[in-house]
């Protein structure tokens, strides 16, 4: 308003000194219009001001209201009228002073009113003013509407009512997220916006706060003086330099390198703390001996690569060397080794142990070879220590195999044994793989010890010995339990006799073997004739992990011309071996009690005499395993069998039976002794439909009671609750537990944690308008950085 | 013979310290761990058995009073000060954790119909039926001085109600009207009239602060805006809103105590229709305030009972009772979520807990733990009907437990009543109309 009229004023200005030198002032709106504009300026203002003046006339007609006033006018303008010409205003007289202000402040316009129109004029100059304004403010000036009257009070109110309830609407619809947001929370812990616990600096606790006592200012001066902080960031300048030095990132990347260097190093210090407490004699001389190895090759390189410190190694290696030459430390000379040597006849560890001493000494006194002139030597002695790793015969180890071959440490053996037994034990699980082609890899094998024993020639007579007492032994158990089972399929006996016959399974196998190598070659021949049937032997073979096997085996021996390519397996065997056909390679060399085959089968009772049993079981004596003894205490119950039974009732109560109906005396003769016609009671007799299939069908261990329980149905829902959709949702959610019986302690922690935390004694205020504002910043920076994204 | 031994790592298995607990290694292969649901249900089952062994609410009673209490406040500040008028215009200052009355003064001639402390909690305000807004200091006056109001406003009219801004130093009282009151002035600053001569509460939204809602006696709730000339809306119910409460965490909802035994939670910005309608009381309900963490509230009624809702269940999750307690006037949960505090007809006030069975006072973190995991095991277990029966079993006076029946006796009948004038009807003539929107007659706006 002021900006315009000061215009005008300007103008009056220009338009009252006629043609200036130039414009004092110039309004900076109208800065950018010409010098020579200034004059057609002039001229259209001239004519504008008299339009307004006329105009001003009317409109002080309209406003004029009463009558009288307007007759006056009306007579004023005929007489002017009258007059012909139109009288121009005459300027008033005033003072130059007033007229000239150093202030360029005009007094000529004092009187006037500043009217809209008047505003409007400069309006439509400038173009600062949008169109769309310009254009209302024409129609706002031609428009010559009358003004609506005004609604009624009760309307008004009701308006601004329902305006200012819209204002408050969206104003509390601000909240919406965080409501929400805190109706959704997993956890929310009241008061809301809690302070950091722990110590804060003192700036912010003490406002204002200076030191003052000569004590306070020395020790700030002191602090200062070292560059402590004092003020408000904690961190000396040093820490801050460090601080800058590294960023968090490659601070983190760093702790985890070095982490990953511990871990590793504490994984490696574990693992030698473990072989040092191994205590096993055998492992530490192998060990020893890959060392050695290890060190020879490292030896070799190193001649190459740094003579000087293999000198010294060699050095080293020979100073052994004569040491050892010159004690007597490992030629059994010692008191220990006299002991030994009194033993060595009947203890076979004895021998082995002296046989260790000797080894050593050989070792040790052994003249270094180095790889710099005879390399070929070398080799050589390599092939020969490969041909006879050991000086003594191996199966000089032998006797303690049938103590007991329950130890697993025991089982796998260096000596010839181990070929004998693959091929009964786990290792013919190849075999099967390698199918028919099995038949001759073994024999490959077998000729290579051959070959072996025919380098050994006293090896070979003490195994022909070894093999004479194997036989020896066997004859023994075959006189003893076998006998007594032999005539039918008591399963349950041989279980009880397994144990002893596992001991010797291994002698039968090497035994079988010996027996079968001579009828090798014709197998062989029928195997290539009929392929099914040889895998049908294998497999025959394979299983000859009981008795009858055995005794199967010597019975083709006697007659092998007679036997037909099927071996005839007694039905007992038979039964047995139809389930581990089935499973295939599940089958293992130690059996454990298989449930299938046991349930297969009822149990007897025991036919055999007593006397042989006892007999045996005071000769394993020191071996009773765990196993037998819970054999022999549970000898009496029959547990399974009394769950089949359970079982074969329950199915029998659950199937439907044929109800009789039949009346007597209907349509027929009746009274005593007289009986319904069959055919009567064939048409009476109804039979219902078999029942579903039973959900045990296909579980010989478990018993299904289908019935519904009345006293378990008490606690059980019995309709879907409320917020689940379907019964699956729920169920889900009752299945996983959250105790600490299944959990572990930090999942336990997660899933219980409360919904709603308080605090004791804390004060909890209603939401404050700050949370608006965090929750209003949150949100832009996530979408400030959802956009970056 | 050797015999090996098997060796373990003591610090496998020993504790540092005797105070510590035991180190029980633990193997969580679930095959070793069967039948959980059930063992966890019978956990869930003995857990909630034991909440209701150990619920046991009621922990004191402040008697001192020579009326009925008619109108309690909590301090701003500090959890063990609670302020209580009476009918015969006395106000007593109760310390919480003693358990005793620390000043009393006569405030008002007949009854003291409002009290509230400032945000600030250096004073507080009394509104009696003597026409008179006083404002006193919080500190009770030195030995030998008089107890006398800082301020005393002589108003007009009876003021009925009055509640205090949350941080500024204006407050609002009705009665006639709704009135806007500067501390600093003696005439108010705005009135709100809206052809209703009679309110019975007016309260300030502690969260938008300067929104009020009040309950006038044509069963209407009148909104407010502090700032604005004329209210903002009004919805008028079949029955009389006796007070209402806003949720302080939740801006736009607030619940209002109906003469119709119920409570009505609303959405400021939806009044058609409240979002839910609370049912239980067997008489009119009085008072209603909820908890500082906004998630449930405590309603006082006639029926001489306070139960206990959730903000969006429809049933008490609690009801308390004694034997001596009258008609329950006023009700206030305490600031820290913990306690519930009743003013009754029969002048005594009582000291509840918030969680009946809750154990008071510091926790040890094993404690803590279970009770978390008892808390989580009932809530799992909650739909099985034994576990929902002793968890919802609860003892009523038998006046209250026959009332029960009754009403429900009663709005069945008239379920039925409707569905058969439904039956044999035009379709369409008789709309069903669903419980929220019974009770709502219009909104004027």
């Amino acid at each position: 308003m002021a900006k315009f009229s000061k215009k005008k004023v300007n103008r009056r200005k220009v338009e009252a000194s006629g043609e200036g030198p130039e414009q004092v002032v110039r309004d900076p709106g109208e800065q950018h219009e010409g010098l020579n504009e200034a004059d057609g300026h002039v001229s259209e203002e001239q004519e504008e001001d008299e339009e307004e003046e006329q105009e001003d006339e009317e409109e002080e007609e309209d406003g004029g209201g009463d009558k009288d006033e307007r007759r006056r006018q009306k007579l004023l303008e005929a007489i002017n009228a009258l007059g012909g010409k139109r009288q121009k205003k005459l300027g008033e007289r005033s003072e130059a002073a007033v007229l000239m202000s150093e202030f360029t402040i005009n007094a000529e316009g004092e009187g006037e009113r500043v009217d809209l129109s008047d505003l409007i004029g400069t309006v439509e100059k400038n173009r600062a003013v949008p169109a769309k304004t310009r254009k209302q403010l024409k129609n706002l000036q031609q428009s010559k509407r009358t003004v609506e009257c005004p609604l009624s009070k009760q309307e008004t109110e009701r308006i601004q009512r329902d305006v200012s309830f819209q204002k408050a609407a969206s104003e509390v619809s601000r909240w919406k997220g965080i409501i929400r947001q805190n109706q959704r929370a997993e956890q929310l812990v009241f008061p809301l916006n809690q302070e950091p616990a722990g110590p804060k600096p003192m700036e912010r606790v003490v406002s204002g706060w200076k030191a003052q006592t000569p004590l306070e200012q020395e020790v700030f001066a002191l602090l200062t003086a070292n560059k402590q902080p004092v003020h408000d960031p904690i961190l000396t300048p040093t820490e801050e330099a460090s601080l800058r030095a590294m960023s968090l990132e490659e601070a983190k990347i760093r702790r985890a390198e070095l982490q990953k260097a511990r871990v590793l190093q504490s994984y490696y210090e574990a693992k030698a703390r473990r072989e040092r407490k191994i205590k096993s004699k055998k492992y530490h001389k192998v060990h020893n001996k890959a060392k050695r190895k290890e060190f020879l090759k490292q030896f070799d390189e190193m001649v190459k690569t740094d003579p000087a410190t293999a000198l010294e190694e060699l050095d080293k290696m020979q100073t052994a060397r004569m040491q050892e030459r010159m004690s007597l430390k490992h030629q059994n000379s010692g008191k220990w080794a006299r002991s030994k040597a009194l033993l060595a006849k009947y203890d076979e560890d004895a021998r082995k142990a002296m046989q260790q001493q000797l080894e050593v000494n050989k070792e040790l006194t052994q003249k270094l070879v180095t790889s710099l002139n005879n390399e070929q030597e070398e080799e050589e002695e390599e092939e020969e220590e490969a041909g006879h790793p050991e000086l003594m015969p191996d199966f000089v180890n032998d006797a303690e195999r049938g103590l007991d071959s329950s130890n697993p440490w025991m089982r796998g053996k260096l000596s010839e044994e181990p070929t004998e037994s693959e091929r009964c034990g786990s290792l013919d699980l190849t075999e099967e793989a390698s199918g028919v082609g099995g038949g001759t890899a073994e024999e490959e094998e077998e000729g290579e010890e051959e070959e072996e024993g025919e380098g050994k020639e006293e090896e070979a007579l003490l195994r022909e010995f070894d093999q004479r007492r194997k036989l020896r032994q066997v004859q023994e158990a075959d006189t003893g339990p076998v006998l007594s089972v032999d005539d039918d399929e008591g399963m349950v006996e041989e279980d009880e006799a397994a144990a002893e016959e596992e001991e010797q399974l291994s002698e039968f196998t090497s035994l079988f073997q010996e027996m079968a190598n001579s009828r090798r070659d014709v197998m062989a021949e029928q195997a290539e004739a009929a392929p099914d049937t040889s895998v049908q032997l294998e497999e025959g073979r394979r299983r000859i992990c009981t008795v009858e096997d055995v005794e199967l085996l010597s019975q083709e021996e006697v007659a092998p011309d007679e036997a037909p390519v099927q071996p005839q397996l007694p039905p007992a065997t038979e039964n047995m071996l139809s389930a581990p056909q089935k499973t295939g390679k599940n089958r293992k060399r130690k059996r454990g009690i298989e449930l299938k085959e046991v349930l297969t089968t009822e149990a007897k009772v025991l036919r055999i005499p007593l006397a042989p049993t006892v007999e045996d079981t005071e000769e394993s004596d020191g071996k009773l395993d765990q196993r037998g003894l819970i054999k022999e205490a549970f000898a009496g119950d029959d547990i399974i069998s009394d769950f089949l039974r359970d079982k074969r009732n329950q199915e029998d109560a659950g199937k439907p039976k044929v109800v009789d109906l039949t009346l007597p005396g209907w349509g027929e003769w009746g009274g005593g002794g007289v009986k319904p016609s069959r055919n009567k009671r064939r048409r009476f007799r109804v039979k219902t439909a078999p029942p579903p299939p039973r959900k045990d069908q296909h579980l010989p261990t478990v018993i299904i009671s289908e019935k519904r329980n009345s006293s378990i149905s008490l606690h059980q829902v019995n309709s879907l609750p409320f917020p689940f959709e379907s019964h699956t949702q729920f169920q889900s959610t009752v299945r996983s537990p959250m105790g600490r019986t299944w959990n572990t302690e930090r999942m336990v922690k997660k899933i219980t944690k409360p919904k709603v935390v308080t605090q004791l004694g804390a004060i909890i205020k209603p939401m404050a308008r700050e949370e608006l504002m965090k929750d209003a910043s949150n949100n832009s920076s996530v979408d400030s950085l959802r956009r970056k994204h | 013979m050797k015999v090996k031994v098997l060796s373990r790592n003591p610090d496998d298995y020993v504790r540092e310290t005797k105070l510590d607990i035991q180190r029980v290694p633990r193997n969580y292969d679930p095959t070793l761990h069967p039948f959980e649901v059930n063992r966890e249900y019978t956990r869930a089952l003995n857990a909630t058995k034991l909440e209701r062994v150990f619920a046991k609410p009621f922990l004191a009673s402040l008697d001192g009073h020579k009326d009925g209490v008619n109108c309690m406040a909590k301090h701003a500040k500090s959890l063990s000060k609670l302020l209580s008028g009476s009918c015969d215009g006395e106000l007593k200052v109760w310390d919480l954790t003693k358990h005793e009355c620390v000043r009393t003064l006569q405030a008002h001639e007949g009854f003291v119909r409002g009290i509230v402390v400032r945000f600030c909690g250096t004073s507080f305000f009394t509104a009696g039926d003597d026409k008179t807004i006083k404002q006193w200091k919080m500190e009770s006056p030195g030995y030998g001085e008089e107890e006398e109001p800082l301020n005393t406003i002589l108003g007009k009219t009876v003021f009925t109600g009055l509640d205090h801004h949350q941080k500024d130093g204006v407050f609002a009282t009705c009665g006639q009207q709704v009135d806007i009151w500067d501390e600093q002035r003696s005439s108010p600053i705005r009135s709100f009239t809206w052809g209703v001569d009679s309110f019975s509460a007016v309260r300030f939204n502690p969260v938008e602060t300067e929104l009020l809602a009040s309950c006038a006696s044509d069963r209407s709730i009148v909104l407010y805006d502090m700032r604005e000339s004329a209210p903002l809306k009004k919805v008028i119910m079949t029955m009389r809103s006796n007070t209402v409460c806003w949720n302080p965490m939740e801006a736009y909802y607030f619940t209002c105590s109906n003469e119709d035994y119920n409570l009505y939670t609303y959405d400021m910005r939806f009044l058609d229709r409240p979002i839910t309608v609370h049912m239980d009381h067997v008489s009119a309900v009085l008072d209603v305030d909820y908890s500082p963490t906004g998630k449930e509230f405590v309603s006082a009624s006639f029926d001489k009972t306070i139960r206990i809702f959730p903000k969006d269940g429809g049933r008490s999750r609690e009801v308390y009772h004694t034997k001596r307690m009258q008609h329950v006037i006023c009700v206030k949960w305490s600031a820290d979520n913990k306690f519930i505090l009743s003013g009754s007809d029969e002048m005594n006030i009582r000291l509840w807990k918030a969680n009946a069975a809750e154990k008071l006072g510091v926790l040890t973190p094993r404690e803590k733990v279970a009770v978390n995991y008892s808390q989580k095991l009932k809530e799992k277990f909650q739909h099985h009907p034994q576990i929902r029966r002793i968890a919802h079993h609860r003892h009523l006076p038998k006046s209250i437990f026959h009332q029960t029946k009754e009403l429900r006796v009663m709005k069945e009948a008239r379920r039925r009543k409707e569905r058969n004038v439904r039956k044999h009807s035009r379709p369409g003539a008789v709309p069903v109309v669903s419980e929220k929107e019974k009770h709502v007659v219009t909104v004027v706006k």
